[in-house]
């Protein structure tokens, strides 16, 4: 049916130009700086008293990892059987282990083992993951079929299981050594995350303008793609660390982690053991500790994932 | 349907190929003789060592070694222990006990965790879910070794309502403790994503509507908000299986249960390169059938999701 001119008029309405004021709709205020996502993510952090609670608990246990000669004076190793599994008293606060250790010392000694192990194997596993990602995402074809099937076997392995079947052929075995084993069977999970993000962000119009403008594809992956991928691996990251420094102490109590000598929580907690009924302060100790480093690191995943996802944020 | 479901399984052929073949790298190629550890200090004459080598064809070339026992897998003969012991009497005797373990584990995080994630996830921000959020944190960073002991210490030698250890038959009964240990860390997991997945659902238009059109709350909550929540929290249980039997090595440790966790685990210390190859990669078949099996149950959960051809 054909429509009428004043049909049309009233169906595709256009105003007066003097009522729509373009120029101001349009107007770019720029007297403020550009705000990039870290800006808002770090706002969003800043007025959440999880991450000042959190990060304070973090910056103590790396202070303790590096500086431990501030908190402790007394040695973590002299033992002396009189005190053997003995109670609290002045001077030992914590009490002692089987062998007459201080309990406390041995508490402060023992988180650089621990910490070691939780940021190395997360910085191994991440920059893994991340590189394998996202060339896999960017560049996909062959690749890509490859990279996924080698993760898929990784991936179908979990990852304390793998640990232990190789840890037991290790001789000697360092924080080193341990946190690159869990990073092994660690990476895929990185890598799936980052392909998935790398092949969304390389769907955007930015990417196109660029390839457009004649940046060459590498140099797109690096300075367009992977920055705007990269936010779901950073809470991957530190939620993980946590998860290590605890699959760590799980090879430790099993007695394929790292070696009796090296003073750390998950040793420690492991020799206790035995002793538990009588004497449950060296297992509970650093039993404690531990719980309150990987409940940092996974408070602060949650503060992290919440800034860094705008939707998680109205969500809150 | 089926011809996606067949694709995944065909899929899977290489992974499968893959990990047992690293695993099998790991246990046997890797440095360190296993016939020269089984005997410690007292090394025996070369001509034994060679026979040991040659009976369990540790002397041919690795790939060989490999092709040989997957040949064997096939035919479903496990091989034998280093020791004479068949490993499929070893698998047959600690398989059930564990699989009694992970059912009794599986079923208290899925029920529990469901039901407290979607109290939590309808009542934001009030006190049960605060209080969830907070014991679900602590659940996750305490390692789960250390609440085997303290559970053990309390409900098993304080006040006696459960047997410290579990007999060698293990019943149902006595592996409710160990269940509810190997479920504590997977429980606050799928008490946290049921949560925010209740809460996310919630704000649905479909669930605006369904309220609207008058449907009594108890509907709408278990008909239309729990079912669409559900999708992630299925992921993790087909994930969990796997760390469900590594969990299980820890609990069995703990609570001296003889199933496939502590069998693998003694097998591991005392070299036993047989057992450890065939179990783990039974456990890796397990779990690769279990997220498969998740990917197909997405479907029911979901109208929404369908599988291309």
């Amino acid at each position: 049916m054909p429509s009428s001119p004043s049909q049309l008029s009233a169906d595709h309405f256009v105003a007066d130009l003097e009522e729509t004021p373009i120029r101001a709709v349009d107007a770019v205020d720029e007297s403020e700086k550009p705000r990039s996502s870290w800006t808002d993510a770090w706002e969003s952090m800043r007025s959440r008293p999880l991450f000042w609670i959190s990060g304070v608990l973090i910056l103590l246990i790396i202070a303790v990892a590096i500086f431990p000669g501030v908190f402790n004076h007394v040695s973590a190793t002299s033992a002396n059987l009189n005190n053997s599994n003995g109670s609290p008293r002045a001077g030992h606060i914590m009490g002692f282990t089987y062998q007459g250790q201080d309990v406390y010392a041995r508490l402060i000694v023992g988180a650089r083992a621990s910490l070691t192990v939780g940021i190395l194997a997360t910085l191994i596993c991440t920059v893994i993951g991340i590189i394998i990602g996202a060339l896999a995402g960017y560049y996909g074809g062959w690749l890509d079929a490859v990279v996924s099937r080698i993760g898929d076997i990784f991936f179908s392995i979990p990852t304390v299981l793998g640990a232990i079947v190789i840890m037991t052929t290790i001789p000697n075995r360092t924080p080193l050594t341990v946190a690159v084993i869990l990073a092994i069977f660690a990476w895929p999970q990185v890598a799936r995350q980052m392909r998935g993000a790398v092949i969304s962000a390389a769907a955007t119009d930015y990417v196109m303008a660029s390839t457009a403008l004649g940046v060459s594809r590498f140099r797109i992956l690096i300075r367009h793609v992977v920055p705007n991928a990269i936010n779901p691996v950073i809470v991957i990251a530190t939620v993980s660390l946590g998860t290590f420094i605890v699959a760590e102490s799980t090879l430790s109590f099993l007695g394929i982690g790292l070696p009796g000598t090296t003073i750390s929580w998950g040793n420690d907690i492991s020799s206790a053991q035995t002793y538990l009924r009588t004497a449950p302060l060296p297992l509970l100790w650093p039993a404690v500790a531990l719980s309150i480093t990987v409940l940092s690191f996974l408070m602060m995943g949650d503060v992290v994932r919440d800034a860094l996802d705008p939707k998680a944020r109205a969500r809150r | 349907m089926v011809w996606y479901a067949s694709r995944r399984l065909l899929q899977l052929i290489p992974v499968f190929f893959g990990a047992t073949l690293l695993i099998y790298f790991m246990v046997f190629a890797l440095p360190g003789d296993p016939v020269a550890a089984l005997y410690g200090d007292k090394q025996p004459s070369p001509e034994v060592i060679a026979q040991v080598r040659a009976q369990f064809n540790l002397d041919k070339p690795f790939i060989v070694q490999y092709l040989i026992w997957i040949g064997h897998l096939f035919q479903g003969n496990l091989g034998t222990t280093f020791s004479g012991i068949p490993v499929i009497d070893q698998l047959k005797q600690a398989f059930p006990i564990t699989f009694r373990l992970s059912m009794l584990a599986l079923l208290f995080e899925a029920v529990a965790g469901i039901l407290v994630g979607l109290v939590s996830g309808l009542r934001r921000g009030k006190i049960f879910d605060n209080s969830a959020l907070v014991v679900s944190l602590l659940l996750i960073s305490v390692p789960t070794f250390v609440i085997g002991f303290l559970l053990q210490y309390f409900f098993g030698v304080k006040w006696g309502l459960f047997s410290t250890t579990v007999s060698a038959a293990a019943p149902w009964h006595e592996l409710v403790l160990p269940a509810i240990v190997l479920a504590t860390v997977s429980f606050a997991y799928i008490v946290r994503l049921t949560r925010s997945s209740v809460a996310e659902t919630m704000n649905a238009d479909f669930v605006r509507t369904a309220t609207a059109k008058g449907l009594p709350r108890r509907r709408v909550i278990y008909v239309h908000i729990l079912r669409n929540s559900l999708v992630p929290v299925v992921t993790y249980l087909g994930v969990d299986i796997g760390s469900l039997m590594v969990g299980a090595i820890v609990t069995e440790g703990i609570f001296n249960i003889q199933g496939v966790g502590g069998t693998v685990y003694k097998a591991i210390q005392l070299g036993q390169g047989p057992t450890v190859v065939a179990f783990v990669a039974i456990m890796v078949i397990i779990f690769m059938l279990a997220n498969l099996l998740v990917d197909l149950l997405y479907a029911l959960l979901d109208p929404r999701i369908r599988y291309a051809k």
